[in-house]
C-alpha cells in the first residue's frame, strides 16, 4: 500500500505495539491482560508493519521465522510446566521466588511461552496470507 | 539399513532370531519345575491403575503350554526360514515381522490382565497382516492380508467390548481374580460377554462362518503359514476359549455354541481338505479341522475332553508346523506344490521324506506316535461330553478324513513312479531340515514318553488354569475300550477313503461348487462399502464453504432447539435502561445489516467488524476488559485476514438462488434465536457461585494474582490453556502449509 502517512506512522505504531504488548504480558497477573491478549497486540503491531513496508521487509525486521516463534513459545510453555516435576508436583503447578518486592514464577514463563506462541501463529497465518494472495 | 543387508548378514540374523527364540523356550522351560508344582510364575507392572488396569504376565500350565509351543517352533521356523529365504533382498524385515509376531503371540498367552491380553491380540493381527502380506508386489497376497486382518481385528473389536464387560461383572481385569472367583455363568452380562468373546475368538481360530480367510492366507511365504497356522495365530482363539473356559463354559450355551461351531468347521474342513490339489492348500483346511476339533472339544467340562483338547493343541502343533515345513520344502526343491505334479521323491529328499511320514503318522493318529494318544483322548473325551453319540461320530468321521489326507501326504509325492518336475528335485538345506526333523522325532518321543513328558504339564494346566480335579492320563495302551475300537473304525474308514479318493472328490466336487463362497460374499461386502463410501463422501463433502458453515449452524440450531424445547427453560427478558447499551446494540445490528445487503467484499468485512466491536463494547460495559480486548484483537485480525483474502476475490453478485437464500435465513435467524435463549435461560436461572468463589478466595492467596482471568488461564487451568496453544499453532501452521502448497501447485 502507498500511503505516506501510514508507512511513516506504521514505524512508529509499530514499536509503540511492541513495547505495548510487552507491557500487557508482564502486568496481566494482577491487572487486564496476559500472554494471550499480549501476543494479539504484538502480532497487530507486525501485521500492521507488513501493510506498509511489505512483508519481506516485516519478515526481516522480525528476524525470526514467525513459525520458530510459535514453536519456541510452546517449548518454553512445556518446559516451564515441567519445572514442577522436578519439586515433584503435578505438571503446570506454579513454583514461585519472591524476592522483596519481585515476584517470579515458572507462571510467568508460561504467560511468555503462551505470548509467543500465539505472535508466532498469527504471523505465520497472515505473513502466508499476504505473500501467498 | 534393514533391507541393505547383505546375504550374510541376513543369514547371520536369522541365526541370531533363531538362537533368541531358543532361549526364549529355554527360559519358559526353567519355569516349569514350579508351575508344575502349582505355583504360577507372576510379574506386573502398573499401566493403568485407576482404570485398575495393569502390564500383569504370568505363566501357569496352560501359558506354559502354549509358552513352549511358540518359542520353540519359533525358533525352529525362523531357522527355517534362513535356509528357506535367506537370499530374498527384505529377509531382515521378514525376520523382524516374525519375532514382533512371536513376541506379540507369547504376550497373549502370558498375560494376567484382560486389557494386556487384548493388546497383544491385536498386535498378532496387525503383525499378521504384514506376514501374510509380505509378498507385497503380489494383489492377492495385499488382498489376502487384508481380509485376515478385518476378520481378526473385528472380531477383537468385539473381543474388547466383552472384555469390558466380563470387567465389569467381576469387578476387575485381572485373570487370576476373576478365573478364582464364582464365575460369571449366572450374571445378567453373560449372554452378553458370551457373544462378544466367542466373536472373538472364533474369528482368530477360523471357525465356521469365519473360516475362509484361512486358507486365503495360505498367500503367505510358507514359513509363515508354517507358524501362523500350526502353533500361534489361529491357536490364539483356542488359547481364548481354554483360558476363560472357568469364568464362562460349562453352560449349555457354552458348550452347543462351541460344539456345533467346532462340529461344522472340523467335517466341512477335512472334506474340503480331500479335494484340494495344493499340498499348502491341502494342509490349511486340515488346520480348519484341527481348530474345529479342539473347539468341540473345550465345548466339554470334563477332565477327559479337556485333557483331550490340550493333548491334540500340542499334538497338532508339532505335525503341523512340521508338514507346512515339508511342503516348503518340496516346493524349494522341484518347484512345485501340486499334488498331481509330484512322485518318487523319496530318493531324492529321503530326510524329507522321513520327516513327512513320521508327521503323517502322527496326523493319521496311528502308534506310537503323540497322535494315536491324541486321537484315543479326542474318543475317550467325546464320551464324557453332552451329545456324546454326535461328537463321536463327528470326531470318527475327521479323523478317518485326517487319514486318508495323511495318506496323500505322505505317500503320493515320496513314493511311485518319479514324476519330472519343474527343477531337479534335491533335499533341502540343514536349516530347513532341523525343524521338521526335530519336530516330528519330538513326536515321536513324547508319543512313547507321553506321560513323563507331558502329564505333569498337561496336568498343571487342567488342575491349574481350567480348574479341574484332575487330568486324564497319557497312555498308549489304555486298554480294549471304546475309543480302542472307534480308533480301529476311524482307521477302516481312513483306508477306504484314501483308496477311494478320486471317488470321494468326485462326489463332492458338485456339491461344493454349488454352495455360496462366502469369500465372493466377503468381496461383495467391501465393494459395497467402497460406493456408500464415496457416495456419503459425494454427498458431505462438497468442498464448498458454504456447505460445511451451513451443516455446522443447522447443528447447532437443532441442538439448542431441542434442548429448549425438552428442557423448557425460564426465560426472563429484562430489557437494558441504559442509553449507552441500546445505542451500542443498535450500531451492531447496522453492522449485520451492511454485511448482509452490501455487493463490496470489503464493506461486508467491515460490517461483520462493527458487529464484533459492538460486542467487544459491551463485554467492556459488563466489566470484562480481558475478553473486551482479546475480543478486539482478534475482531482486528480476523478483519485484516478477510481483507487480504477478499482482495483477489470478485464483488458479490446474485449467484445464488432464493430457495437456498431462504434456507441460509431459515437457518441463521433459527440459530441466533436459539443462541439468545440459552443465554436467557442461562442468566435467568441462578448462578453457581461455587467456582466463581473458589477463584475469588485463592487467586491471590494461592496464585499470587489479582486478575483472576489471567491467574485461571496461566495457573488454575495452565493444561488447558495450553491444549489451545496447541490448537492455535496447528491451524495456522496447517493454513501455512494448505497456502503454501496452493502456490506450488497453482499457474
Amino acid at each position: 500500500m502507498n500511503s505516506l502517512i501510514l508507512s511513516v506512522g506504521a514505524r512508529f505504531l509499530t514499536g509503540l505495539f511492541l513495547l505495548f504488548s510487552l507491557f500487557v504480558l508482564l502486568r496481566g497477573h494482577n491487572s487486564p491482560g496476559g500472554g494471550f491478549i499480549g501476543g494479539l497486540i504484538g502480532a497487530a503491531g507486525f501485521v500492521l508493519y507488513s501493510f506498509a513496508a511489505g512483508v519481506e521487509d516485516a519478515r526481516r525486521a522480525l528476524r525470526v521465522d514467525p513459525r520458530a516463534i510459535g514453536v519456541w513459545g510452546m517449548a518454553i510453555a512445556v518446559l516451564s510446566g515441567l519445572v514442577s516435576a522436578l519439586a515433584s508436583l503435578d505438571p503446570f503447578t506454579g513454583l514461585w521466588l519472591i524476592l522483596a518486592d519481585l515476584a517470579l514464577s515458572t507462571v510467568l514463563v508460561f504467560d511468555i511461552g503462551v505470548y509467543l506462541a500465539v505472535f508466532g501463529a498469527i504471523l505465520t497465518l497472515v505473513f502466508a496470507l499476504e505473500e501467498t494472495v | 539399513m534393514l533391507d541393505g543387508a547383505s546375504d550374510g548378514a541376513g543369514r547371520m540374523l536369522g541365526y541370531a532370531a533363531s538362537i533368541l527364540a531358543a532361549l526364549i523356550l529355554v527360559s519358559m522351560a526353567l519355569t516349569a519345575p514350579a508351575v508344575v508344582d502349582g505355583r504360577p510364575v507372576l510379574f506386573a507392572l502398573g499401566w493403568a491403575p485407576s482404570l485398575s488396569i495393569s502390564l500383569a504376565f504370568m505363566v501357569d500350565g496352560l501359558s506354559l503350554i502354549f509358552g513352549l509351543l511358540i518359542s520353540g517352533i519359533g525358533s525352529l521356523i525362523i531357522l527355517y526360514a534362513t535356509g528357506y529365504m535367506g537370499e530374498h533382498p527384505h529377509f531382515a524385515r521378514f525376520v523382524l515381522f516374525l519375532f514382533a509376531f512371536m513376541v506379540s503371540m507369547l504376550g497373549l498367552v502370558l498375560a494376567r490382565d484382560l486389557i494386556t491380553l487384548f493388546l497383544f491380540w491385536e498386535l498378532t493381527s496387525i503383525t499378521s497382516y504384514l506376514l501374510i502380506g509380505f509378498d507385497h508386489n503380489n494383489p492377492r497376497a495385499r488382498r489376502n492380508a487384508l481380509q485376515a486382518m478385518l476378520i481378526t481385528a473385528g472380531g477383537g473389536l468385539a473381543l474388547l467390548a466383552g472384555f469390558i464387560l466380563i470387567g465389569t461383572a467381576a469387578g476387575g481385569y485381572d485373570l487370576a481374580q476373576i478365573l478364582a472367583g464364582p464365575g460369571l455363568q449366572d450374571g445378567n452380562l453373560y449372554g452378553a460377554i458370551l457373544v462378544l468373546v466367542l466373536l472373538g475368538a472364533f474369528t482368530k481360530s477360523a471357525q465356521f462362518p469365519f473360516h475362509f480367510w484361512l486358507p486365503n492366507a495360505m498367500a503367505a511365504p510358507t514359513p509363515v503359514s508354517a507358524y501362523l497356522h500350526s502353533a500361534t495365530m489361529v491357536k490364539a482363539g483356542v488359547y481364548l476359549l481354554a483360558r476363560l473356559h472357568p469364568a464362562l463354559g460349562g453352560t449349555l450355551a457354552w458348550s452347543v455354541t462351541l460344539a456345533t461351531a467346532g462340529a461344522v468347521t472340523a467335517v466341512l474342513a477335512s472334506v474340503l481338505a480331500m479335494r484340494q490339489s495344493d499340498l499348502k492348500q491341502v494342509l490349511a483346511y486340515t488346520t480348519l479341522m484341527a481348530l474345529g476339533t479342539i473347539t468341540m472339544l473345550l465345548a466339554g467340562a470334563h477332565p477327559y475332553a479337556l485333557t483331550a483338547a490340550m493333548t491334540f493343541l500340542i499334538v497338532h502343533s508339532l505335525y503341523k508346523a512340521s508338514l507346512f515345513m515339508v511342503v516348503g520344502a518340496i516346493d524349494h526343491g522341484t518347484g512345485t506344490r501340486e499334488v498331481a505334479q509330484l512322485g518318487g521323491l523319496g530318493r531324492a529328499m529321503p530326510l524329507t521324506a522321513l520327516a513327512a511320514v513320521l508327521a503323517c503318522a502322527s496326523m493319521a493318529g496311528l502308534p506310537p506316535m503323540i497322535g494315536w494318544i491324541g486321537k484315543e483322548l479326542i474318543y475317550a473325551g467325546a464320551e464324557t461330553m453332552t451329545g456324546a453319540p454326535f461328537v463321536a461320530a463327528v470326531a470318527v468321521a475327521a479323523n478317518a478324513l485326517m487319514f486318508a489326507v495323511a495318506g496323500i501326504i505322505a505317500l503320493r509325492p515320496f513314493f511311485g513312479a518319479p514324476i519330472t518336475t519343474p527343477h531337479q528335485p534335491h533335499e533341502a538345506p540343514w536349516q530347513m531340515l532341523a525343524g521338521p526333523i526335530i519336530l516330528t522325532l519330538g513326536g515321536l518321543v513324547v508319543g512313547v514318553l507321553a506321560q513323563p513328558l507331558l502329564g505333569s504339564v498337561i496336568g498343571s494346566a487342567l488342575t491349574g488354569s481350567l480348574l479341574q480335579d484332575r487330568a486324564a492320563g497319557l497312555h498308549l495302551w489304555a486298554g480294549f475300550n471304546r475309543a480302542f475300537v472307534l480308533s480301529l473304525l476311524t482307521f477302516t474308514l481312513g483306508i477306504m477313503l484314501y483308496l477311494m479318493r478320486a471317488r470321494f472328490a468326485a462326489l463332492v466336487d458338485p456339491v461344493v461348487r454349488r454352495l455360496p463362497s462366502l469369500d465372493d460374499g466377503w468381496d461383495r461386502v467391501l465393494d459395497g462399502l467402497r460406493v456408500l463410501a464415496a457416495w456419503q463422501t459425494r454427498m458431505l463433502q462438497t468442498g464448498r464453504l458454504t456447505a460445511y458453515l451451513m451443516a455446522v449452524f443447522a447443528v447447532v440450531a437443532l441442538a439448542l432447539g431441542l434442548t429448549i424445547i425438552r428442557g423448557r427453560p425460564e426465560i426472563a427478558v429484562e430489557l437494558p435502561r441504559s442509553a449507552f447499551l441500546w445505542l451500542t446494540a443498535i450500531f451492531t445490528a447496522a453492522g449485520a445489516v451492511l454485511a448482509l445487503n452490501t455487493h463490496s467484499r470489503i464493506a461486508a468485512i467491515a460490517g461483520i467488524g462493527t458487529v464484533g466491536i459492538g460486542v467487544a463494547v459491551i463485554f467492556i460495559y459488563a466489566g470484562a476488559p480481558d475478553v473486551a480486548t482479546t475480543q478486539l484483537m482478534v475482531e482486528t485480525l480476523s478483519a485484516v485476514m478477510f481483507a487480504i483474502a477478499a482482495l483477489r476475490l470478485p464483488g458479490i453478485t446474485e449467484r445464488r438462488s432464493p430457495r437456498r437464500q431462504m434456507a441460509h435465513g431459515v437457518v441463521a435467524v433459527t440459530t441466533g434465536l436459539c443462541v439468545t435463549a440459552i443465554i436467557l435461560s442461562v442468566t435467568a436461572s441462578p448462578l453457581d457461585r461455587s467456582i466463581t468463589s473458589y477463584f475469588e478466595e485463592n487467586s491471590y492467596a494461592l496464585a499470587h494474582g489479582l486478575n483472576i482471568v489471567n491467574v485461571v488461564l496461566v495457573d488454575f487451568r495452565a493444561f488447558d490453556t495450553f491444549g489451545e496453544l496447541i490448537v492455535v499453532l496447528l491451524a495456522s501452521f496447517g493454513a501455512y502449509a494448505v497456502l503454501k502448497r496452493k502456490r506450488k501447485a497453482g499457474p
